[in-house]
């Protein structure tokens, strides 16, 4: 019972941090390309361009962000996964011999 | 304790990792003029063409390394999408990993492995560009990634333990990458300006975010080669434990 709670409690406040920072993140947290590059480069009479492929328009860019995520760390734990079964593998062969 | 760790990760974790618009660093499409963007395509391509050289060669003679290359690469790829707002500065930044891939593969495959990086988020997540892809790489792969091996092997060689060497790789390959940012716009973007003057405007500015984000970057380089040690160590003989003793490893 005291472990379900924890886990409620856990999952609720988890919730509830994504959702506080998710209503302020947009407006309260720049990139420094914004506030630093592109500020910076249009007080000297540059201006960034829209991307070739316009992936920044509304959740797109979300989407876009989260498959990047899932997809790098897809790869990046598989490839952990073959570093650390060739070890298995090495140390296999060893006892064997 | 551990339960109350859990509750503050569970707690910070989100606010931490979560992806907002434009949280980037790199230099956006079309900020640098044309000349200035071939001039840093021209650049940084020996570097490249040099960590792709790396590579075949690597492949050929040590299959093993394969995963550890491609992990690394996925690890660099993750880590510089990944913004993480700065509360003192009220904005956002990623970390690099070019230190990272620069002291687990080399310098020259942290060219390669930013290389891959930047031209997937310039192409797919609005992230840099591509006019400004030889700028970015140049900052980011090349400056980076030596900045941080030469500290790393400059320590090393000092008799510094491989995961504080490594910490201070990752932190300075983090400022390396800002400061090389900063020369390149204000090359770029100083007109009849003062080239200096512009530079450590543009440097000062990134201080508040990437001081403590390089901090940040220090720890997962530190972190990742501790963890590597541990795990594989034989992978990393012929690059963050070559030329040292094994009492010393």
């Amino acid at each position: 019972m005291i472990n379900l709670f924890r886990v409620v409690l856990v999952c609720a406040l988890f919730t509830c941090s994504v959702a506080v920072g998710a209503l302020y993140a947009a407006d309260k947290w720049p990139g420094v390309d914004e506030a630093v590059v592109n500020r910076i480069a249009r007080e000297h009479g540059r201006e960034d361009r829209p991307p070739l492929i316009p992936t920044a328009e509304g959740d797109l860019q979300l989407f876009m962000f989260l498959m990047a995520g899932t997809v790098g760390g897809f790869i990046a734990g598989y490839y952990w996964r073959v570093l650390l079964e060739g070890k298995k593998k090495r140390t296999d062969e060893g006892s064997t011999r | 304790m551990k339960f109350r760790r859990i509750i503050l990760m569970s707690a910070v974790l989100p606010v931490l990792l979560l992806p907002s618009n434009s949280c980037a660093m790199h230099i956006s499409e079309g900020i640098l003029p044309f000349s200035w963007a071939l001039f840093w395509f021209c650049a940084s391509a020996p570097f490249l063409a040099l960590g792709l050289r790396n590579l075949a060669r690597r492949s050929e003679a040590d299959l093993a390394s394969k995963p550890l290359v491609g992990m690394v690469a996925a690890v660099v790829f993750v880590i510089s999408c990944m913004p993480v707002p700065v509360p003192m500065a009220g904005t956002c930044s990623h970390p690099c990993g070019t230190g990272l891939a620069a002291v687990l593969l080399g310098p020259a495959l942290g060219v390669v492995a930013a290389a891959v990086a930047l031209l997937i988020q310039a192409l797919f997540l609005s992230h840099g560009g591509l006019s400004t892809w030889g700028a970015n790489l140049f900052s980011m792969g090349v400056m980076g990634s030596f900045a941080g091996y030469a500290v790393f092997r400059g320590l090393r060689l000092a008799g510094l333990g491989v995961v504080a060497a490594a910490f201070a790789a990752g932190l300075v390959a983090d400022w390396a990458t800002y400061a090389g940012t900063a020369l390149i716009m204000a090359a770029g973007i100083s007109g009849t300006s003062p080239f200096w003057p512009l530079a450590g405007k543009i440097a000062l500015a990134f201080v508040p975010t990437q001081l403590p984000l390089g901090i940040v970057e220090g720890a997962i380089t530190a972190g990742m080669v501790s963890l590597l040690r541990k795990k594989r160590p034989d992978l990393l003989v012929r690059t963050v434990l070559t030329g040292i003793g094994r009492e010393q490893r």
